[in-house]
């Protein structure tokens, strides 16, 4: 709250003066002592605020840890913790070339060659970097405090690129805004150990590079800015955005005419530079030369190379006619020259074709008709207009009001962040989790937006205090001068509406802090691996069914036991329960997955053959029925049948409906009934009565009762099930001796 | 049940042998109470004996014998001396059990321990001895597996006469069973089973190394808890702290559990579909015992309970799941303590005091280590403990450490809660190196703003000549120019200031002399001022760096100027006005013009200050 209430106060605090102009002439000397060193103390203010935004910006993110405890949260992190784990204790050259046997059995997977480092490699440095200063932390505390560390480090990048956008106020009120803004903070409270966390900072820090290297035209900073790139690469599989937005923001400053020289350093310089040092992460390798989503950049890189020379050219050729026609050969032997090029490696498959993850980007329909795999999560979906408003809350309306003043002001930098902007708010409607992405664009602009109208309305307050001021310094000893009256009849009420104006103004920022708070704190501070709930007498009760379930199987199952589940509880199981899956949530193989999403959907024998096949000996479901937890298999198992039945057509999505409507109770289709998945879920929940006054077998997930009460396994027997029923998990029993 | 067969075959035929043996020496054991504990998984035998000199010679030492199956479950042996009323331990000081193999007539399956009396049983004496022999793992399941239902069965074998290489004139002995509820056992003449206790005997005249044995097959569902490792980690910190860490691997020693384990049986009916499982487990801490977690390799568990009051701390923990026959699991606990009370000193040499074994109640632990983790700089170290242990010295690392802390290490197999007995851990340890910590910490912290201070005032410029390093220098000289002018003028202003102020002073009082002089005294100052602004203008002017600026610094004198001669006209009137003595409103007619041009100006050299200011 106290950030956002800051934007006035970098500058000498006008209010004060006004009031103490009415005092005596002492006081009025002693003010303008104190503004000899106006500049100091503008400085030792801008400081302490940045430093309480700093903090604030880590200690808002903790509230996970103080509801709950130190802990990884949701799916993804807990690969990254284990991976850093490894990284931590076996050095880099091991980590580099690691092969995981754990995951994707059988076939394993090459970690070094399939992760983003970035995250990992951060983590680690600043836990060799503590363990080196003599602080015996242990590496899931570095873990779990990586990213609201980063997020205070993202508000000091956004306060260097409000200032080089704007000015300093605007970077100020930027780095408040980013410092709380949901949008941000729900990919980096404390726990949430993912790329994410380090990525957004490593964007913003390789944009502000990037404009600054415009802005200066300094081959140093193109250089950093390339830097910056290189590590968000190696961060996170979002820099394909700033590879394609960098150089359509070049290809806008050339259509618009502010081409300079400055511009062609800087892009040339990161470009190159960039790429080059990009290709070093394995993951990511030769795909700057290689495919599709990164030809836009190398097609700007060589348009610059033409337009250089075109600038050279005209240069030489004073005539104009001659140039023109020079121009016109370039231009089309360039165009034509380059598309020769794009189609004769798209044909010959150099040059790979858009993967389907950046289609549904562009088509956001694209991937619920070719792709269920991606359909199938849930922070892919689009975003709904509601949570546009929880995350930006007040800086949904800032963020036009900031584009207003960027036109108004129109420069390289502003235009970079008006590109900035608009782009990433499309994408943050095409898919949830791209909200990420627009938020420090949003802030960004918002913080424009608020910083010109505080300060307009400031002036406006202090020069008319000033007038009055002078006014009223000389009415104090002389009788009513006419002056006071010329200079207050030439403005009415500007000065009240202007206060009026600023109240509302710091009204709406608190209401975006306290917003930000509740949001935080209600919201995006869960671990979701331990669950809580309100008990009937209000207090918490906690369901910790997960690690329950994880833990039983690290502690009693044999070491080389393969666990069956559907791949969101795939991470999970390899961290905490130590076992070996046959699919986890880095969804590489299609196929591997439709496999166990085919056994989950078939009856119970032919589900043992491919279980068989697969060595599986334990089954693992997360079952909600007893508890009413909603994000269980039963409901997600309609995008098993979908992902299972794109590969085996066996698997028809019909058969589990019933007059497409997907129901679990008496009036469920038959093979719904029988399937695997639903056999493993409700095995012996028809004998429980799970709410007073209900039939027993009454599921509150869904709220009916079921349909199948008598489920009798053959293959599989029971092994352990959760205290709250919320994981079950089943042995595959060996196969009947023949004799 | 065969190899059960085998060995008692075997014992009886070694004893075939023995009984023709010599007899060991000239003690009797005039009477002898055995009482077997069953009621828990530990097995403890508590033998009252009461031993006789027969012979002549003065005898100083007194052998207890085990058989082998038992002899490598004994975790724990004790013998007290009961002298009448008063309990002295005498015995279990001097005779500390010393394995002693007897030469020649005695089997290798029998396992003896000397005790050494404080002084030798003369001819004709008699002692009371109380022996307490404590046995891990001696019960076994049968049947090893069972299901979720079952209930746990469990084997004891022993013999039902006093093994013992002396002569035994009476001998009684009573079995205490956990429950009423037995399957099975050997039926002896005399056999009495009354409740949960079965008694056996009394028997006469048994002779040296006679063996009978008994079988008993009974139900018990206490918690099998037994810890394969333990590592108590104890931290000492001179801040007044002990630290304790207790990392255990836990599991479920009883009847293996086989077949699926239903959540929804065990819910409805926990003691009958799950008698044989436990799911906690209480420890008992130290009191003001503070700061207590519970976790494990994956984070925090939720499922724990303290209570306190003065005497002690209960603790009871929960496994993250109901332990089943053979389920393990493993977790840590921790809790801090007041350094006062364990640490103590003696002879210049500081020593802690704390209690070997596990706080938590009837735990088998297999292997237990204990480690001391002592401050930074401690010497001379040296532990002692009542039973041997294995002992060594690591080091390790903690918080600000540089040479890393001394730890004493101590290992024991086979630990019950009889091994709950204090040991010391002796140092030197220097108060002073206590305040290392912390000033390096305030030096660390020093050094990095002095670095600051440094990076903020260092020229780290490459090249000095370079165009753009010479203009941020030119640059640097003009601001600093500038802010001198500013610095100048708002000088100039404060004295416009002080005029105006004696004008009042002027209407109140009317004393004309002190206004004049303190016109006198602005004016002159004045002067002097204007004086050092010319060579800072001049520096401007010639500087190119300041072109811009430039106009607006020579409108501000300017106009600074224009104002200080106005302010002095209107000084010098109202003065005058005064010394005529004309009236108020005269005054105000004769400066109405000057005063409104004072007012502009005022406010257009605060706007140009501003600007400059902000350079």
């Amino acid at each position: 709250m106290a950030a956002s209430s800051k934007p006035g106060s970098p500058r000498p605090p006008p209010s004060s003066s006004s009031s103490m102009a009415q005092d005596l002439f002492n006081n009025f000397s002693f003010s303008k002592t104190l503004k000899l060193k106006t500049k100091q103390q503008e400085l030792l203010i801008r400081v302490t605020v940045l430093t309480l935004i700093y903090i604030l910006a880590f200690i808002t993110r903790l509230f996970s840890v103080l509801r709950y405890e130190s802990m990884i949260h949701e799916f993804d992190p807990y690969f990254n913790y284990r991976t850093t784990l490894y990284l931590t204790k076996n050095g880099f050259a091991e980590f580099w070339n690691w092969f995981d046997s754990e995951s994707w059995y059988p076939l394993g997977r090459i970690i070094g060659g399939t992760l983003y480092p970035g995250l990992m490699l951060t983590a680690a440095a600043l836990y060799w970097v503590l363990r080196f200063l003599r602080f015996a932390v242990h590496i899931r505390e570095v873990c779990v405090l990586t990213a609201p560390f980063f997020a205070s480090n993202t508000t000091l990048v956004a306060y260097f690129f409000g200032k080089e956008i704007w000015d300093s106020g605007a970077g100020i009120v930027a780095a408040a805004l980013i410092a709380i803004c949901p949008g941000y903070i729900s990919r980096s409270v404390a726990g949430s150990y993912d790329n994410e966390g380090v990525a957004i900072f490593a964007l913003l820090l390789t944009f502000y590079l990037f404009v600054k290297a415009v802005n200066t035209g300094s081959l140093a900073w193109a250089l950093a800015s390339a830097f910056g790139y290189f590590y968000m690469v190696s961060a996170w599989g979002g820099y394909v955005f700033i590879i394609n937005l960098v150089p359509l923001y070049v290809l806008v400053l050339l259509v618009t005419g502010r081409y300079s020289l400055r511009l062609y350093v800087a892009y040339n310089c990161m470009y190159v530079v960039g790429m080059l040092l990009a290709m070093q992460i394995r993951f990511v390798g030769f795909q700057h030369v290689q495919s599709g989503e990164h030809m836009a950049a190398m097609g700007v890189f060589f348009l610059l190379q033409v337009f250089f020379f075109l600038d050279w050219v005209r240069h030489l050729l004073s005539d104009a006619k001659l140039f023109e026609a020079f121009l016109r050969i370039t231009v089309t032997g360039a165009v034509s020259v380059g598309a020769i090029a794009l189609g004769v490696g798209t044909a010959s498959g150099y040059i790979s074709p858009w993967t389907g993850r950046f289609y549904s980007l562009l088509d956001p329909t694209y991937a619920k008709d070719h792709i269920p795999i991606i359909a199938s999560v849930s922070e892919h979906q689009p975003t709904a207009w509601s949570s546009f408003m929880f995350d930006f809350h007040i800086l949904l309306i800032l963020f036009p009001a900031g584009l207003y003043f960027c036109f108004k002001r129109l420069s390289d930098a502003t235009i970079f962040i008006v590109m900035y902007g608009l782009t990433s708010m499309y994408f943050a409607g095409v898919m949830v989790r791209l909200i990420l992405v627009a938020t420090p664009a949003v802030c960004l602009i918002s913080a424009i937006a608020v910083s010109a109208t505080v300060k307009n309305l400031t002036r406006l307050v202090r020069s008319q205090s000033q007038a009055v001021q002078s006014g009223s310094s000389k009415g104090a000893s002389t009788a009513k001068s006419s002056s006071k009256g010329v200079i207050d009849n030439s403005q009415p009420f500007q000065r009240n509406g202007a206060i009026l104006l600023l109240l509302g103004a710091f009204y709406l920022l608190t209401r975006y802090a306290i917003h930000c708070t509740w949001v935080t704190s209600e919201a995006y501070s869960s671990p979701s691996i331990v669950l809580a709930a309100r008990g009937a007498h209000g207090n918490r009760v906690i369901f910790d069914d997960y690690r329950e379930a994880y833990f039983w199987l690290r502690q009693n199952t044999p070491p080389d036991a393969k666990v069956m589940s559907w791949w969101d509880y795939g991470y999970q199981i390899t961290a905490m329960g130590n076992r070996t899956v046959i699919v986890d949530n880095n969804t590489w193989n299609n196929t591997h997955i439709a496999t166990v999403g085919r056994a989950m959907s078939s009856y119970e024998d032919e589900a043992y053959e491919i279980m068989r096949s697969l060595d599986v000996d334990y089954v693992l479901v997360v079952f909600g029925g007893v508890t009413g937890y909603s994000s269980d298999d039963i409901n997600k198992f309609l995008w098993m049948v979908r992902i299972g039945g794109g590969v085996f057509p066996v698997i028809k999505e019909p058969d589990y409906l019933v007059n497409g409507e997907y129901r679990v109770d008496k009036g469920a289709a038959p093979k719904m009934l029988n399937c695997l998945m639903y056999k493993l879920s409700y095995y012996r929940f028809g004998e429980l009565t799970t709410e007073y006054g209900k039939p027993p077998g009454f599921d509150r997930a869904r709220g009916v009762e079921i349909g199948n009460k008598d489920i009798k396994l053959e293959y599989l027997e029971e092994a352990f099930t959760t205290q709250n029923w919320i994981v079950r998990i089943y042995k595959v029993k060996p196969p009947k001796n023949r004799w | 049940m065969l190899r059960f067969a085998l060995t008692l075959l075997l014992f009886t035929l070694a004893f075939g042998v023995l009984s023709s043996s010599p007899v060991f020496s000239d003690l009797i054991l005039a009477k002898v109470d055995r009482r077997i504990d069953l009621t828990s998984q530990i097995v403890r035998i508590t033998t009252s004996l009461k031993v006789e000199n027969a012979g002549s010679n003065p005898i100083s030492e007194i052998l207890l014998s085990f058989p082998e199956n038992q002899a490598k479950h004994l975790a724990y042996l004790t013998a007290t001396l009961n002298e009448g009323k008063g309990k002295g331990k005498a015995s279990s000081g001097a005779g500390l059990p010393t394995e002693v193999v007897i030469p020649k007539d005695v089997p290798d399956s029998l396992t003896f321990y000397s005790l050494s009396l404080p002084k030798g049983l003369g001819k004709g004496e008699s002692l009371l001895l109380d022996v307490l022999a404590v046995f891990t793992h001696a019960l076994e399941p049968f049947p090893e597996k069972i299901s979720q239902a079952d209930i746990q069965l469990l084997l004891f074998q022993d013999t039902a006469h006093f093994l013992s290489p002396y002569k035994v004139m009476v001998q009684s002995l009573a079995v205490k069973l956990p429950e009423a509820r037995v399957e099975s056992y050997t039926k002896l003449e005399g056999t009495k089973l009354s409740g949960s206790e079965l008694k056996y005997g009394p028997f006469h005249n048994i002779p040296p190394f006679s063996y009978l044995p008994i079988i008993i097959h009974f139900e018990n569902n206490q918690p099998f808890a037994v810890a394969e490792e333990l590592v108590r980690e104890i931290e000492i910190s001179h801040w007044g702290n002990v630290q304790v860490t207790e990392h255990y691997n836990l599991f479920h020693g009883g009847a293996k559990s086989k077949g699926e384990f239903s959540r929804l049986d065990y819910q409805a009916r926990p003691y009958v579909r799950g008698a044989s499982a436990f799911r906690r487990l209480v420890a008992r801490l130290p009191p003001r015992a503070h700061s207590v977690y519970y976790r494990d390799e994956i984070g925090n568990i939720s499922t724990s309970s303290l209570w306190g009051d003065s005497k002690k701390t209960e603790l009871e923990i929960e496994p993250r799941y109901p332990l089943f026959g053979g389920w393990r699991t493993a977790f840590t606990i921790g809790y801090g303590l007041p350094l006062r009370d364990f640490l103590f000193e003696s002879d210049g040499k500081r020593f802690l005091n704390f209690s070997f074994g596990s706080p938590i109640n009837e735990l088998v632990i297999d292997t237990l280590i204990v480690k001391v983790v002592l401050p930074e700089g401690s010497k001379d170290i040296s532990a002692s403990v009542p039973f041997p242990v294995k002992q060594w010295q690591e080091t390790k690392f903690s918080h600000l450490d540089l040479v890393g802390r001394p730890v004493v290490v101590l290992e024991k197999n086979n630990v019950v809660p009889e091994h709950n007995e204090h040991f010391q851990v002796y140092y030197k340890f220097n108060s002073l190196s206590m305040l290392r910590e912390p000033l390096m910490l305030i030096f660390g912290f020093f050094f990095l703003f002095v670095a600051c201070i440094v990076y903020m005032h260092a020229d780290l410029s490459i090249s000095k000549s370079s165009a753009s390093y010479l203009a941020k220098v030119q640059w640097e000289e003009v601001q600093a120019t500038v802010q001198q002018i500013h610095n100048i003028i708002s000088h100039c202003l404060t004295a416009h200031d002080k005029l105006e102020a004696s004008l009042r002073d002027l209407s109140r009082t009317g004393d004309v002399q002190a206004c004049k002089a303190t016109r006198k005294s602005v004016d002159s100052l004045l002067k002097g001022v204007s004086k050092d602004l010319k060579p800072l203008v001049t520096f401007l002017q010639s500087s190119p760096q300041a072109a811009h600026i430039l106009p607006k610094v020579e409108e501000l004198i300017a106009k600074e100027r224009d104002l200080q001669e106005r302010l002095m006209a209107k000084h010098t009137t109202v003065v005058d006005c005064y010394e005529k003595k004309l009236g108020g409103r005269e005054i105000e007619n004769r400066i109405a013009s000057n005063q409104q041009k004072i007012t502009s100006l005022r406010q257009e050299v605060d706007d140009l200050m501003d600007f400059i200011d902000e350079i």
